[in-house]
Order: structure tokens, then C-alpha cells, then sequence
């Protein structure tokens, strides 16, 4: 298949992937677990391939993705409440000090460019580091951050621990899905790139790529910024999709999910963080909510064991088994594509058997 | 006398978290010295024995509930390194990180599935936890007991290490995994062996820990566990003294910016004290020095 008409196929399934979400909208209940886990799935997934665009395939072991996260969330927050608003939201630091608001693209991007800010600053010392040390560190610097953003004294910009509610949020699940694409279609095209080439021959062989004229700082620093950048700007998504969000809520454990995401979808693949994170958010959120329920009879037999919480084990007990089990994830390495899909169909029905993948090697 | 009076009960507090974070620091350190692991189900298995010990003491006395208790963790961190890392030996080493971290996930769930969430009262253990003075500073006889308790267990660990045969076959492991297979050193029971370590000492820790406190949480270990490891990073992973120093270091420093009334910052401090160790000396106090192989 030529350049171009993979490129025409790609847009033709976007178009309809996106009228097929609008058509979903106007006939189901709005009140449908679907929209809250496409919703949440294209946020996490465009956080899960920012992570990956680090770990998978510049091979830096950063943990600070819900620091960022919180940097982006907080600046769109902090620059969209509505003037009336101020008052109520900041009643305890006498309606903050800015006192102006952007438009929501504008504030979107502005967390994202804040959250890059940051990673280029901190990037300067913690980059040098290697592998556990910098996962540890990154991990710390996103501690600090949470810290210092529930601190009393920066209130008037942060409103302290308390709540950061009104601002603009978003209906429909279009919204989500059209950001989370062109961020995830602009992180595709700089990894086809040269510096995404630049960047996986920094993780397999620093050594080696150093040799070839590669500048490992430079480079580093370059996939870490972007990867920020796009971990704000999901972060943003997120305050909007929650509407409400505090410091307390961007812990560890987020980060820790989000590299579950990343790893089960395959670490390497950008499909993979994708399809990895609307699975990883459906069975936490919506499929296996009937676990909770105290009283599930099969038939004449009451199920034991279940009550709230135990959804949760399970999950537990799910992931545990694919990273034991499916060590490479969903995805391994490859990539979905339509081409992929069409050379599987091409065997199945023609019935040689060709060495190569059912899914293209990207 | 009376700026002493003051600080006193911060620094003693600093000693006694510095020598349970010790405790749950050396499982790290042991761990990550031979698997280069870091092994973020810690924390958790912590606080799980936190829970053992909150059921147990309703069914039985407490003499018989904290040896109870410790071997139930042991047994607990034995099965998690057989089941969770043990198939993993050969596999990349951010996978067997990427177990941990579910292990951990897992732990946190079932521990939220049995309590309902609910933060669960820690029992009162007699003597312990009795009311002391110090230089007129009051305060419960733990504090006393836990950097004393947890140098006589250092130094009965690092006899093991240097004395014993099993000492000597996680010293040679730690230097070098595959050479000392070749040797004949049994691997999988010299592993076993020091995550028993591990836990038991972790266990210790919380029987110390949560006494000071007066619920267990399923988060309850997060943080602990998080804030021993960057001991362990802080005194040069691998390293027992170092650990160990560090965890006082830590503890002693969150005390006291606590005693200053930053306590937002106590947490965000100890990483700020990690971070700076890391950029001046990137293998901790008392780390290894690596070199690259080409």
C-alpha cells in the first residue's frame, strides 16, 4: 500500500471514528458509563503516550508524569475561572490575585508550556542521572511539586489545599478525543522524525548513539520537555473532565497507573498506550462494576465474596497476571494499522503463511 | 536548658522514625543489592502486617499476636517474591519493576476490600506504649526502644552478613549474580533468604511504627515505604550502614522542619535532601562506584 492511500485510510477511520462518537452521543443516555470511560480513556491515553514517548522510546525511566500532570491541571484551572466566580472559589485568599482570564485553548496550552517549563529546569540537573536514580528523582520532584502547591502561602495563586472549582469544563466527548488526537498525531509525527529516530538509538545504545553524533544532553532534555508539555496539556484535560481538582488528588499512585497503562499496552507502541488505556479504564470503571454488587445470584447461588472493593481485586489480580504472563503487552512493539489488519485478512483468506506479523512493524 | 526542653521531643521523635524507617529501609537496600529491584510492594507489605496485627489482636492476646504477626509477613513476603519476581529472573529488569508495582497495586486493593476503607485502630501494646520523661521531655517509651531496638538488629544483621555462610552467599551474589550461580551458591534460597530478612525487619518496623500512630490505612505504607527507600538511595543503595544512616538522617531532618512548623514541606523536604545527594554524589553517601562497560 503507497504512502498515500494508508494516509487517506488513517483519515477516513479518524472521520468516522469521530462521527461514530457523535452519533453515539445523540442516541444513548448521557448518563452512560461509556462516555465517562471514553472520556477518561482519551485523556489517560494521551498521558499513557506522552510516558511512553519517554520510557518506550527514549528509554529514560521517569516517574514524574503526575507532577506535570498537576502543573497543567492547575495553570488551566487558575487561568479559566470565570471573573464572577473568583470570589467563591478563593473565599479564603480574597478572590486571588489574577484577575484576568484566557480562553480555554490558551489556557490549555499555557499548562502545557508551564508544565514544560518546569521539566526543562528540573531536566538540567536530573537528566545526568540513570535509570532507577532518575525514575526516584523524577518521582520526588513530583512530590515537591505537590507540596508546594498545597502551601498556604502561595493561596492567592494556588488556593492552597482547597478546591479548585467553575471553570470551564467540557459536555461532549468529542472535545477530549479531538485534543488527545491531534496531541497523540503530533507525538507520532516526532517519532517518525529524525529525532524520534535520534531518540530510540539513545535507548537502545547511549553509547553507540553518542558515537554516531548524536548529543545525548540535548536530545534528552528535547524528549522530556515534549513529553511534559503533552503530560500538562492531558492534565488540563483532566481538571476539565473532573471538574474539580485539588494537589492531593495527583499522588504517586496515578503515575504508577499510568505506567501500568503504558506497560500492558506495550512499552514501544503508541497504539498499544492507547488501546491499553480505554481497556484499562473500562475494566476499572465499568465492566467489572457488577463485582460490587453484595447481592449477585447465578442462578440460585449467591455469589460470596463480593462487596464494594472487590472489583478492585480482581483488576488487581488481572494485571498482576498480564505483566506476569504477557510480558511484552498488548501490543509488544508493533503498531495497529489498517494495512496491518488488511495483510491478516489477506493470509487468513489466501491461506499462505508468511513469517511476518499479523500487525505491521512500524 | 529550656531551648532543650523545646527541641527535645522533635529530635527524639526524628530518632525513633529514623530508626523505624531503618528497619523497612535495610528490606530495600538487601533487595535492590542483589536484583536490582526496587521493590515497591515494601511498603505495602508493611502495611499489611499493620493490619495483621489489628486483626489478630481481636482474636487472641497480644504475646502470642506479635510472633504471629511477623511470621504471617514473613510467610507474606517469601510468597510475593516466589510468585511475583521468581518467574520474572530472566526477564528485563523493568518488567520485574513493573511486577512490584502491581504487587503493590494488589495489596493496596485487598487491604481496601478487607477493611472497607476504613481507617482501622491500632491495638495498644502494653509497656511500649507507656508514658516516659526524658530531661522533662514526656514521651511514650517506643521512642526510647526504637533506635536502640533497631541498632541491635543492624548489628545482629551485619554479623550474618559477615559471619555466617549465608551472609557470605548474599555478599558474593550482590557483587556478582551470575558468577556466583556458577560457584554453586543456590540463588533462589539465597533471594528467598533476604526477602525473609526483609520482611521481618519490616514487620519489627511496624509493630514500632504504627504504635505512634493510631490507625492503619491501605495508603498506610505509601509513604513510609517511599521515604525508606529514599534512605536507602540517600546512604548508597546496596549498602546496610548506609541505610541506615540515612534513615536517621531523614528522620531526624522531617522532625525537625516539622518542629518548625513546615509541615507541608516534611515530605517534600526529604526529596529535596535526596535530590541534592543524587546531583553531588549520584550513587548516595556510601554507594558503589559503577563504572560503564562498553
Amino acid at each position: 500500500m503507497s504512502t498515500k492511500k494508508k494516509n487517506a485510510w488513517n483519515v477516513g477511520l479518524i472521520a468516522a471514528l469521530l462521527i461514530l462518537l457523535f452519533l453515539l452521543e445523540q442516541t444513548l443516555p448521557s448518563s452512560s458509563m461509556l462516555f465517562t470511560v471514553l472520556k477518561k480513556g482519551a485523556i489517560y491515553a494521551l498521558v499513557a503516550v506522552s510516558m511512553n514517548l519517554l520510557n518506550g522510546f527514549t528509554g529514560l525511566f521517569s516517574l514524574g508524569q503526575a507532577g506535570f500532570m498537576l502543573l497543567g491541571a492547575y495553570t488551566y484551572a487558575i487561568l479559566t475561572i470565570p471573573m464572577e466566580s473568583r470570589n467563591s472559589v478563593y473565599q479564603y485568599f480574597d478572590g486571588g490575585i489574577i484577575q484576568f482570564t484566557l480562553p480555554i485553548p490558551v489556557a490549555l496550552i499555557a499548562g502545557g508550556i508551564a508544565a514544560a517549563v518546569f521539566a526543562y529546569l528540573i531536566g538540567l540537573p536530573v537528566l545526568r542521572l540513570k535509570s532507577d536514580y532518575l525514575a526516584i528523582a523524577t518521582l520526588g520532584f513530583a512530590e515537591i511539586i505537590r507540596a508546594v502547591f498545597q502551601w498556604d502561602k502561595l493561596g492567592p495563586v494556588t488556593n492552597g489545599s482547597n478546591l479548585l472549582r467553575n471553570f470551564p469544563s467540557f459536555r461532549s466527548v468529542v472535545f477530549p478525543f479531538v485534543v488527545a488526537g491531534i496531541c497523540i498525531a503530533l507525538i507520532v509525527m516526532l517519532i517518525n522524525s529524525t529525532y524520534g529516530r535520534a531518540f530510540k538509538a539513545i535507548r537502545d545504545d547511549e553509547i553507540a548513539a553518542e558515537a554516531m553524533g548524536i548529543n545525548l544532553a540535548h536530545h534528552k532534555r528535547l524528549a522530556f520537555v515534549i513529553s511534559s508539555f503533552f503530560a500538562g496539556i492531558s492534565g488540563g484535560l483532566l481538571a476539565m473532565y473532573q471538574t474539580t481538582i485539588q494537589a492531593s488528588m495527583f499522588k504517586s499512585a496515578m503515575t504508577y497507573e499510568i505506567l501500568l497503562i503504558v506497560v500492558i499496552g506495550g512499552i514501544g507502541s503508541v497504539t498499544g498506550s492507547c488501546i491499553s488505556s480505554f481497556l484499562f479504564i473500562a475494566c476499572s470503571e465499568w465492566w467489572l462494576r457488577f463485582l460490587d454488587n453484595e447481592n449477585l445470584y447465578i442462578g440460585g447461588f449467591h455469589v460470596p465474596f463480593l462487596r464494594p472493593g472487590f472489583r478492585k481485586v480482581v483488576f488487581a489480580v488481572v494485571i498482576m497476571a498480564v505483566v506476569l504472563f504477557y510480558r511484552q503487552g498488548i501490543m509488544g512493539t508493533k503498531e495497529f494499522s489498517v494495512e496491518g489488519i488488511a495483510d491478516f485478512f489477506k493470509r487468513k483468506f489466501s491461506g499462505k503463511k508468511e513469517k511476518k506479523g499479523g500487525v505491521s512493524h512500524e | 536548658m529550656d531551648w532543650m526542653s523545646r527541641n527535645l521531643p522533635y529530635l527524639m521523635a526524628g530518632i525513633s522514625v529514623g530508626g523505624q524507617y531503618a528497619l523497612i529501609a535495610i528490606g530495600y537496600t538487601m533487595v535492590y543489592g542483589i536484583l536490582r529491584l526496587i521493590n515497591f510492594a515494601h511498603g505495602d507489605i508493611f502495611m499489611v502486617a499493620g493490619l495483621i496485627m489489628v486483626y489478630s489482636t481481636t482474636v487472641m492476646p497480644i504475646y502470642i499476636a506479635i510472633p504471629l504477626m511477623i511470621v504471617v509477613t514473613v510467610i507474606l513476603g517469601f510468597l510475593v517474591e516466589r510468585a511475583a519476581y521468581k518467574p520474572l529472573r530472566s526477564a528485563p529488569r523493568m518488567s520485574i519493576m513493573i511486577s512490584a508495582i502491581g504487587v503493590s497495586y494488589l495489596l493496596q486493593n485487598l487491604a481496601l476490600y478487607v477493611t472497607g476503607g476504613l481507617s482501622q485502630q491500632y491495638p495498644a501494646i502494653p509497656w511500649i506504649n507507656d508514658t516516659v520523661t526524658v530531661f522533662g521531655a514526656t514521651t511514650k517509651r517506643v521512642t526510647i526502644i526504637t533506635p536502640i531496638l533497631t541498632i541491635v538488629l543492624v548489628l545482629l544483621l551485619v554479623t550474618l552478613i559477615k559471619r555466617t555462610k549465608i551472609g557470605m552467599a548474599m555478599r558474593a551474589a550482590s557483587r556478582d549474580f551470575e558468577t556466583s550461580q556458577l560457584m554453586g551458591i543456590k540463588i533462589n534460597s539465597v533471594i528467598s533468604f533476604t526477602f525473609i530478612i526483609g520482611t521481618f525487619l519490616a514487620a519489627i518496623g511496624s509493630l514500632l511504627f504504627f504504635t505512634n500512630y493510631t490507625g492503619v490505612t491501605p495508603t498506610a505504607g505509601a509513604m513510609p515505604g517511599l521515604k525508606a527507600f529514599v534512605a536507602a538511595v540517600f546512604g548508597g543503595i546496596g549498602s546496610i550502614p548506609g541505610a541506615v544512616i540515612g534513615a536517621f538522617i531523614i528522620g531526624i531532618c522531617e522532625n525537625i522542619i516539622k518542629g518548625l512548623g513546615w509541615t507541608t514541606f516534611s515530605d517534600a523536604f526529604t526529596f529535596a535532601l535526596l535530590i541534592v545527594i543524587l546531583i553531588a554524589k549520584p550513587t548516595g553517601l556510601f554507594g558503589e562506584k559503577v563504572t560503564d562497560k562498553v
